[in-house]
């Protein structure tokens, strides 16, 4: 049986005026998988994840997201996807229910749905107690795991985590994992950057782009062997530090 | 001598409701290279703040130089650089602007400690025509970097600068801080980045305003108190749920490649029992190794106790 593809890229070049951001960049994701996308500050990630949301045309290329191409179908792109920044985005004056309530009504979810939904998941969170008390007042670790909480809500085809773990303590950290492989269990397609790189080990694939180019992309354990180092944290060193660009 | 001293110092927001700092103490001795590790919301920038007198402590003391952060914040302003976690330089300036503007506040020139920021300024010296809001991230960094220590300050307060920077970059800018270090500044550095606190001489763990351990990276690793292992196989997701289902599993966390585990109790037979527990739930190419424990290691074991 082969594997179902969710995202699907062929040659997807981003350029700014004489600036290549992101240059032919080919590759699959499978559904299911936990997809790393790291790269060096200034490698054109940013750029690629915008694209691949449907926020940003292409200058050239073609790419599919769950079937729906990225010039002409950017709405239903966003419909079949989930995304979280390290900036956190929920509503600050919002209780946690409300935010579930808001952000589960924009993904269309009935009233019937909502009310399900967000019972569980404040019952898989452990927060019961919290649930009526302003998302402001949360520490971050919990805002962190309820913002991803709130992006898998609509149980998206993929879901989008751009450095969702930076700054957070190490327990939290580890947990916000485990929420992670639970989604993917589910069959949601998780494309995650990081800077921590033993995070990188817990990908199935990983992707390494430098200068807007996909350098490299096998699992952790192959990229290893390939480049004869003892963990990511040397693969990442030996490729990107003959990177020419240092933009953000 | 101590360059920097803190004695009970606490920091509430909110009317006391929030407390972001509850009775710090330690010092930084002259010269040293010093480390407040600990994650977002830990009371880091808030001891920062308290420390380069731009915020007043709720409780306790502390001294920079000598000069008490409340009575002597005049000299203190004159002493120390300080380089924010956010920012904070003017983006209307161009590079060089933003240089000599902080030279001049601080009645100096640029050239008389151009020796000192050398190495670092002609790194982004190509750029010194472009506004400081149009630079990359990096740049940034090292302007900040130089603006901070263009009045060759005593000490250094260096507020998470490599925060969102990608490991070769950190690893660069940790290279700076070391020449800056043998140049005499003395160095009290930020990071949310465990492996980053063995770059540091001394570091200080903390967490929810409170510290959990002052000392050398190497002593904090030893006082670990129970012997630590790393633990792979090729379901590396299922054999993380098996082993929290062992009842003789202590602690068990995901560390990368491994995870690590430590047992509620030892004996000869503990590796034959684990191993005969792992088989019976199908989990195959099982490696088993004792290991030295990191500071993240620790710091989780602290945050638990």
């Amino acid at each position: 049986m082969t594997k179902e593809i969710v995202i699907k890229t062929d040659k997807l070049t981003k350029r700014f005026g004489d600036f290549i951001a992101t240059n032919e960049i080919t590759f699959n994701v499978y559904a299911g998988e936990i997809f790393g996308f790291l790269g060096a500050n200034g490698a054109g990630k940013t750029t690629a994840m915008k694209m691949l949301c449907g926020l940003s045309t292409p200058s050239s290329g073609a790419a599919t997201i769950a079937g729906f191409d990225v010039y002409k179908q950017t709405e239903s792109i966003k419909k079949s996807i989930g995304y979280m920044s390290q900036k956190f985005s929920l509503y600050e004056d919002l209780s946690i229910i409300e935010n579930i309530q808001f952000f589960g009504g924009i993904y269309g979810l009935t009233n019937k749905q909502l009310k399900e939904k967000s019972d569980t998941l404040i019952e898989q969170l452990g927060l019961e107690k919290e649930a009526r008390k302003l998302v402001g007042s949360l520490p971050l670790g919990w805002k962190q795991k309820l913002a991803f909480s709130v992006a898998v809500l609509h149980e998206p085809k993929i879901v989008f985590l751009d450095e969702p773990t930076g700054g957070v303590d190490p327990v939290t950290r580890r947990q916000f994992w485990d929420l992670i492989y639970a989604a993917a269990d589910r069959g949601i397609t998780i494309f995650v950057t990081t800077h921590y790189m033993d995070e990188a080990e817990y990908c199935n694939r990983i992707s390494m782009m430098v200068d807007g180019v996909i350098k490299a992309l096998n699992t952790p354990t192959n990229l290893k062997k390939q480049f004869n180092a003892a963990s990511m944290d040397e693969v990442f060193f030996e490729l990107a530090r003959g990177a020419k660009r240092k933009a953000d | 001598m101590n360059d920097v001293t803190l004695t009970n110092i606490k920091k509430t927001y909110n009317k006391g409701e929030v407390v972001a700092v509850s009775d710090v103490s330690f010092q930084v001795e002259q010269g040293e290279l010093f480390g407040l590790i600990g994650p977002d919301g830990a009371g880091k920038t808030s001891i920062f703040r308290m420390l380069t007198t731009l915020l007043l402590p709720d409780g306790g003391s502390a001294s920079v130089n000598g000069f008490d952060v409340v009575k002597d914040y005049k000299e203190i302003r004159k002493k120390v650089g300080y380089m924010p976690g956010k920012f904070s330089l003017y983006q209307d300036l161009t590079v060089e602007e933003n240089l000599n503007f902080f030279a001049t506040i601080f009645n100096t020139t640029v050239e008389a400690n151009y020796d000192l920021i050398k190495e670092i300024y002609v790194q982004i010296e190509p750029f010194k025509k472009r506004r400081a809001g149009k630079l990359s991230g990096g740049m940034k960094q090292k302007l900040a970097l130089c603006c901070a220590l263009i009045h060759r300050p005593t000490v250094l307060f260096l507020d998470e600068p490599t925060t969102g920077v990608d490991t070769v970059s950190r690893k660069e800018f940790w290279q700076m801080l070391k020449r800056l270090k043998e140049q005499g500044i003395t160095i009290l550095v930020s990071t949310p980045y465990m492996d980053e606190a063995t770059l540091c001489e001394r570091i200080a763990l903390i967490q929810d305003g409170k510290i959990l351990s002052i000392d050398t990276p190497e002593n904090i690793t030893k006082q670990y108190p129970s012997k630590l292992y790393a633990i792979k196989a090729s379901r590396m997701s299922a054999l993380l749920h098996d082993l929290r289902g062992n009842e003789n599993i202590s602690s068990c966390y995901a560390f990368g490649e491994y995870h690590h585990i430590t047992f509620k109790h030892e004996d000869d037979s503990t590796e034959t029992e684990l191993t005969n527990y792992l088989n019976s739930k199908q989990q195959n190419g099982v490696e088993f190794k004792l290991i030295t424990p990191t500071i993240e290691d620790c710091f989780i074991k602290l945050m638990n106790n």
